[in-house]
C-alpha cells in the first residue's frame, strides 16, 4: 500500500464538494451535495477512468482538482517530483506554478475555443500568461511543436477555429492544454461531442500522447465502451460518492457494486445476438440537494434493506486485485 | 418494396439554400417501412439522416429544396406534395408522429403537459376534453410515470430528464400515429435511463404495431432495436438491408469502418481503428462516391469518377459500392 | 459549385470582424439602407454648403412667405436651357379666388442658377456656451465659410418652400437632420457610458451586485418617460443658450434610455463569461485584467455596435417627440421634431403641404437605421458556426 502511495501523483482524501445554490436574490439558499467524502489515489503514468451519470459529480471532482472548484471538506494533494501542493489550501503563487504542471481539456470543442483568436494565438495564450517562453521565437516554436505533435497541419496555425471540423478543433483543445508541459491531464467527455469515427482517432492520440510525453490522465467520461479501451483503471460515481473502483479488466469481467452492474449491463451491444435486457433499476437520479440517506444507492437498489437505509458504506477493498467496493452487503449479493 | 409498405421514399433529394451556395443534403434515396417494423437510419453529421425524417414531415426549414422527382408515399398519397394545412395536418401528429432528441424541445415550457397533450389529442381526433384527457393520462402510465394524475398537472421543466422523455412518447403516441419517427431519442439520456427507455419502446412498438424510423449514431440502439437498417453518409444510403446481416457481414468500407471504429466492450483488447480523414463539408462534396476520399479500398479513376448505385449483394442486402460485386 | 481554393482560405483566416461585414455587404436592403443613411448623414454635415439660406430668423426672405416649393427647370415655353433656372411666383388673394392663395408664375423672366455663390456665413466647431456662473463661459471661434453650392442673382430660391416668417424650408431641413442626428448620437454616447457602467457591473460581477443593479435597472425603467421629460424640462431655465439646451436635453434622453441598453450589456457580459475558452484562460491562470481585455471586449464589441445602431431611431424618436410637444429642442435650434410641430395646425394640410417634407425625411432618415440596424445583427449572428 505504502509503496503505491509514494508514486502517487495526486492523493484525494475525503473530499467533499459543496455549492451553495439559490433561485433568485431573495429565495432560501440550499445546498448541493457535488461530491461526499470521495477517496481516490491517482498514479503517476497511470490513466484512470471516472465513469458516471448525471449527478454523479465526476466533472465537479475532475474541476476541483485543478482548483477551479473549491473543495469544502478534506484534501487533495498533488505531489510533484519537487514539493507537495495542498490544493484546498494553495497560496497564490503555488497556484501559478500549479497552473503549469495540471490542465483540462474540455468537452465542447465549439465552446472551448475562443472565436476571434487564431489558432497560433490560442496555443499561444498559455505560454504568454504564464510566462513560460520569453521571446515571440520562442513561442512559435513551442506552438509548432506541439501543433505536430498533436498532428495539426502547421499552415493551418494563421486559421480561426471556424475553418475546422469537430475532432480537428478538439486536437486543438489537446494542444492547447498541452503547450504548457504540464504532467497532469484531466479530460472532460473530451470525445463525448464527436462523432465515432472521429472519436476513435483522438482517443488513439490521447495515448500515445501519454507515452510521449510522459502524461497521468483522469479521464471523466460516461460511456463505459469508451474508458474500458483506453483507462488502466476505472472509478464508477454515484450522486457524489465512488462506489467501486478496479482496474479495467477487473471491473469489466466482474463488476460487485449493483449500480455498476446495472451501468454495464445497460450498454446497448452490437451483438444483435447478445439481446440482454438490461437490469431495470427502479425509479429516478436523486437530486443532489436532498441526497438519500444511508447508502445513496439504496432507492433504487434490487438489494437494499433496512441497514442499507441507515448505513453509509466506505470503500472497501475486495480481493487482491485492487478492486474496491463500496456496498453494505457485497458479500451477500 | 411491397405494395403495401407504409412508408415509401422514393428517389429523395434535398437541398438548403444558403448564403455559400446550394448544398446537398440528401441525395437521391429510397427507402421503405412496413407497419410492426423498425427500421434504423444509421449516420454520423452531415449524413443526412434527420433531414430525412423531417421531409416526411415538412419541417425542415424555409430555404429547403425537395427535387422534382422525389416521392414520400404514405397511404397512397404522396405528402411530399402537400402543401394545404388540412393536409399537412393529417400527416404531422395525425398519422405520423416525431419525438426529439431533446425533450424540452417537444414541450413549451409555460403551458402544463397535460395540457399540451390533451390540445394534441383534439387537433387529430373528434373527441372531447375528458376523453382526451383520460386518453393522455392512460398513456402517461402506459409509458411508466408513476404517479400519472400528478405528473399531468406539472410543467415541462419539473419532470427529470428520462420522464421527460417518457411524457414526450406518450404524446407521441398518443394519436396512435401510423409511423412514428425517432431522431435520436436517447442520445441525451444517462445509459440506464436509456435502457428502460428503449425497452419501453419495444414493448410499445410490438403492442402497438406501427411502424418506426428509428434515427441515431449509436449502431448498439439500433442493433438492439431495429429489423432493418440503413447506413447514411454524406446525403446517400450506402448500405442497407436486416440489422443482423449487415452488422455480421457489413460489405461497405464505410460501414466496417463505422464498426471497426466503435469500442467493444467485450474485446477489451483490441486497439481502436478511426475512420480515416474526416467528413468532407457538404459545400465540397467529393466527385464520384462520395466516401472514396476515406476509402481503404479506393480504386483511382473508378471511385472518384463514377458514382456508385444502391445495388443488392444477397436477398434484401444492398451496397451501394463500385467494387462490391451485386447479384443483379 | 465549386469554390477557388483562395476564397476558402480567405474564408478560413477571416477575423470575425471581416464575416461580419461580408455578410452584412451581402445583406441587399442593408446596403441600401446602409447607403442612403451614409447619404443623410453627408448632407446634413455639409447643410451650411448645400442650403442659399440661413435657416435660422436671419435668413428669412420676407418676400416668400409661406412660399411653396420652387423647383429648377431646364425646359419652359421658351425653350431648352442647360443651365436650370426658375421663375418667379407671386401670391395673390382676392375674392375672385375666394380669398384663397395661388400664385401667379412670371414665365417672361428667367432667374438662372448660379453655383457656388457667395452667401450667408456658416460655421463649423464654433461653441458659445455659457453655463451657469461667469467665468464658466467660453467660446471657440472655428471655421467659417461663406460658398454655397448654388444660388440666384434676384429674389430667392426655395426648393422646398417657406414657412409662415419666410424661412427656407430645404436650408431647414438639412440642418434639422444634423441636429437630430447630434442630439441622437450625444444621447446614445451617454446612454453608451451609463450602461456600460452599471450593465458591466453587473454581469462580471453577478450574484448580490448584480441583484441590486438590476433592481436599480428596473425601477428607471418603469418611470413613464413623457411625464419625467415634462419635469426636467422645466427646470431648463429660458436663460439658456441653444447649445446648452441641446446638450441638456442629449443628456436627458441618455440618462432615461440606459436602462435597456444595460440589460443588454448585462446578458451579453453574462453570456460571455460562462464560456468555456474563458474558463480556459482562467486556468492558465489569466488575470481578470487579461480576460476582459483579450476575450470579453472584442466578443462584446460586435454585439454592442449593434445594440447601439439599433437604440439610435428610438433616441432620434423620442427627441422628435420631445420637440414636437415643445419640451425638446425650440427655436432658433431646429431640429426635425420642431418642423414637424409647424406642420400642426389645420390650414398647413390645405395650403401649405410642404411643410410636411421634413416628415419624409424623417422616416427615411428612421427606416435607414432600423434596416442598417437588423443587417448588423444578422450579419454578427453565428447563425450557422458549425
Amino acid at each position: 500500500m505504502n509503496d503505491k502511495m509514494s508514486k502517487a501523483l495526486v492523493s484525494v482524501k475525503n473530499v467533499s464538494v459543496e455549492f451553495d445554490y439559490q433561485d433568485n436574490f431573495l429565495s432560501r439558499k440550499q445546498k448541493i451535495q457535488a461530491v461526499k467524502n470521495v477517496n481516490l489515489s491517482i498514479k503517476k503514468g497511470s490513466f484512470v477512468g471516472l465513469v458516471g451519470e448525471s449527478g454523479s459529480g465526476k466533472t465537479t471532482l475532475g474541476r476541483a482538482i485543478l482548483v477551479a472548484n473549491k473543495i469544502t471538506e478534506g484534501q487533495v494533494i498533488f505531489h510533484d517530483e519537487e514539493k507537495d501542493y495542498d490544493l484546498g489550501s494553495i497560496s497564490k503563487k503555488e497556484l501559478k506554478e500549479y497552473r503549469k504542471l495540471s490542465q483540462l481539456i474540455f468537452q465542447d470543442p465549439y465552446a472551448a475555443l475562443s472565436p476571434r483568436m487564431t489558432v497560433r494565438d490560442i496555443l499561444a495564450e498559455p505560454l504568454e500568461v504564464m510566462k513560460i517562453t520569453k521571446t515571440r521565437a520562442e513561442t512559435d516554436d513551442r506552438v509548432r511543436e506541439i501543433a505536430s505533435k498533436c498532428r495539426l497541419n502547421l499552415e493551418h496555425l494563421r486559421r480561426f477555429p471556424h475553418a475546422f471540423s469537430g475532432g480537428q478543433r478538439q486536437r486543438i483543445s489537446i494542444a492547447r492544454a498541452l503547450v504548457s508541459n504540464p504532467k497532469f491531464i484531466v479530460a472532460d467527455e473530451s470525445v463525448a461531442a464527436l462523432d465515432v469515427s472521429i472519436q476513435a482517432d483522438i482517443l488513439n492520440l490521447l495515448k500515445s500522447l501519454q507515452k510521449d510525453l510522459d502524461l497521468t490522465y483522469l479521464f471523466i467520461s460516461h460511456d463505459l465502451s469508451v474508458v474500458a479501451h483506453i483507462c488502466d483503471e476505472v472509478a464508477v460515481m454515484y450522486l457524489g460518492r465512488i462506489v467501486e473502483h478496479a482496474p479495467t479488466r477487473e471491473l469489466f469481467s466482474n463488476p460487485k457494486h449493483p449500480y455498476t452492474k446495472a451501468l454495464l449491463s445497460s450498454i446497448p451491444s452490437i451483438d444483435p445476438e447478445k439481446q440482454n435486457k438490461a437490469i431495470e433499476l427502479k425509479g429516478e437520479i436523486p437530486s443532489s440537494m436532498n441526497p438519500p440517506s444511508g447508502c445513496v444507492f439504496h432507492t433504487r437498489c434490487n438489494y437494499a434493506n433496512e441497514n442499507c437505509k441507515k448505513t453509509i458504506p466506505q470503500l472497501e477493498i475486495l480481493n487482491k486485485k485492487n478492486h474496491q467496493t463500496a456496498c453494505l452487503r457485497i458479500n451477500e449479493i | 418494396m411491397s405494395m403495401n409498405a407504409l412508408l415509401d421514399i422514393k428517389n429523395l433529394s434535398v437541398q438548403f439554400d444558403t448564403d455559400e451556395g446550394r448544398i446537398l443534403a440528401v441525395h437521391n434515396i429510397s427507402l421503405s417501412l412496413n407497419a410492426g417494423e423498425v427500421l434504423g437510419i444509421v449516420g454520423e453529421s452531415g449524413s443526412g439522416k434527420s433531414v430525412t425524417a423531417k421531409s416526411i414531415m415538412q419541417l425542415n426549414p424555409d430555404n429547403t429544396h425537395y427535387d422534382e422527382t422525389g416521392e414520400i408515399i404514405i397511404d397512397n398519397e404522396n405528402v411530399l406534395r402537400f402543401t394545404s394545412k388540412e393536409d399537412l395536418k393529417k400527416i404531422r401528429g395525425g398519422k405520423v408522429s416525431m419525438i426529439f432528441q431533446e425533450p424540452m424541445a417537444s414541450f413549451a415550457p409555460a403551458i402544463k403537459i397535460g395540457k399540451q397533450m390533451v390540445e394534441q389529442l383534439l387537433l387529430h381526433k373528434s373527441i372531447n376534453k375528458e376523453e382526451a384527457q383520460s386518453i393522455s393520462i392512460d398513456m402517461l402510465k402506459r409509458v411508466g410515470i408513476a404517479d400519472a394524475d400528478k405528473r399531468f398537472n406539472q410543467y415541462a421543466f419539473e419532470l427529470s430528464g428520462g420522464m421527460r422523455q417518457r411524457a414526450m412518447i406518450a404524446m407521441a403516441l398518443s394519436t396512435m400515429p401510423k409511423l412514428l419517427l425517432a431522431d435520436e431519442p436517447t442520445t441525451a439520456l444517462d445509459v440506464t435511463i436509456q435502457a428502460q427507455v428503449i425497452n419501453l419502446m419495444k414493448d410499445i412498438i410490438a403492442e402497438y404495431k406501427m411502424g418506426v424510423m428509428f434515427i441515431t449514431h449509436d449502431l448498439g440502439v439500433i442493433a438492439q432495436t431495429a429489423d432493418n437498417v440503413a447506413v447514411m453518409y454524406l446525403g446517400n444510403i450506402v448500405e442497407s438491408g436486416p440489422v443482423k446481416e449487415i452488422i455480421k457481414n457489413p460489405k461497405h468500407p464505410y460501414t466496417q469502418g463505422l464498426i471497426d471504429a466503435l469500442p467493444d466492450i467485450d474485446n477489451l483488447d483490441a486497439s481502436l481503428k478511426p475512420v480515416p480523414g474526416s467528413i468532407p463539408s457538404p459545400l465540397e462534396r467529393p466527385p464520384g462516391c462520395v466516401f472514396h476520399t476515406r476509402c481503404k479500398i479506393y480504386e483511382e479513376g473508378l471511385c472518384n469518377n463514377e458514382e456508385p448505385q444502391l445495388k443488392s449483394f444477397s436477398s434484401n442486402h444492398k451496397v451501394a459500392c463500385l467494387k462490391v460485386d451485386s447479384n443483379e | 459549385m465549386e469554390i477557388s481554393s483562395k476564397k476558402k482560405e480567405a474564408y478560413f483566416t477571416a477575423t470575425q470582424m471581416q464575416l461580419v461585414s461580408t455578410r452584412f455587404f451581402s445583406n441587399r436592403s442593408a446596403r441600401i439602407a446602409g447607403s442612403v443613411l451614409l447619404f443623410m448623414i453627408i448632407i446634413s454635415i455639409f447643410s451650411g454648403f448645400l442650403s442659399p439660406y440661413d435657416p435660422t430668423i436671419a435668413g428669412r426672405d420676407k418676400e416668400y412667405e409661406n412660399g411653396s416649393p420652387q423647383m429648377p427647370m431646364f425646359w419652359d415655353e421658351n425653350g431648352f436651357s442647360l443651365r436650370p433656372f426658375i421663375h418667379t411666383k407671386t401670391k395673390y388673394r382676392g375674392a375672385d379666388t375666394n380669398f384663397r392663395w395661388i400664385y401667379k408664375i412670371d414665365t417672361e423672366k428667367r432667374r438662372y442658377l448660379q453655383f457656388f455663390v457667395k452667401g450667408w456665413e456658416y460655421k463649423y466647431f464654433a461653441y458659445n456656451i455659457n453655463l451657469p456662473g461667469k467665468n464658466l463661459d467660453f467660446r471657440i471661434p472655428g471655421l467659417t465659410f461663406d460658398r454655397h453650392l448654388f444660388g440666384v442673382d434676384t429674389g430667392g430660391i426655395h426648393l422646398f418652400g417657406t414657412d409662415k416668417a419666410g424661412k427656407d424650408l430645404f436650408g431647414r431641413t438639412l440642418s434639422a437632420i444634423y441636429i437630430s442626428l447630434a442630439v441622437g448620437t450625444l444621447g446614445v454616447f451617454i446612454s453608451f457610458v451609463l450602461s456600460l457602467i452599471i450593465g458591466g457591473v453587473a454581469g462580471y460581477y453577478g450574484g448580490w451586485i448584480d441583484g441590486v443593479c438590476q433592481m436599480f435597472t428596473d425601477a428607471v425603467r418603469t418611470i413613464p418617460p413623457v411625464p419625467l421629460f415634462m419635469c426636467l424640462s422645466a427646470f431648463a431655465p429660458n436663460t439658456w443658450s441653444s447649445e446648452l439646451r441641446f446638450f441638456f436635453i442629449a443628456c436627458l434622453l441618455g440618462f432615461i434610455s440606459w436602462p435597456t441598453l444595460a440589460r443588454r450589456v448585462r446578458t451579453h457580459l453574462l453570456t460571455e463569461r460562462s464560456q468555456e475558452y474563458i474558463l480556459a484562460a482562467q486556468l492558465c491562470g489569466a488575470s481578470s485584467t487579461h480576460i476582459i481585455i483579450r476575450h470579453l471586449l472584442p466578443s462584446f464589441t460586435s454585439y454592442i455596435i449593434v445594440d447601439l445602431v439599433i437604440s439610435f431611431p428610438y433616441m432620434l424618436l423620442s427627441e422628435t417627440a420631445l420637440s414636437f410637444i415643445g419640451l425638446g429642442l425650440r427655436e432658433p435650434v431646429n431640429s426635425l421634431g420642431v418642423l414637424l410641430q409647424n406642420a400642426t395646425k389645420a390650414d398647413v394640410l390645405l395650403n401649405y403641404q410642404w411643410y410636411f417634407l421634413p416628415v419624409l425625411f424623417l422616416i427615411i432618415l428612421i427606416l435607414s437605421f432600423v434596416f442598417v440596424g437588423d443587417g448588423l445583427r444578422d450579419a454578427a449572428d453565428p447563425h450557422k458556426n458549425k
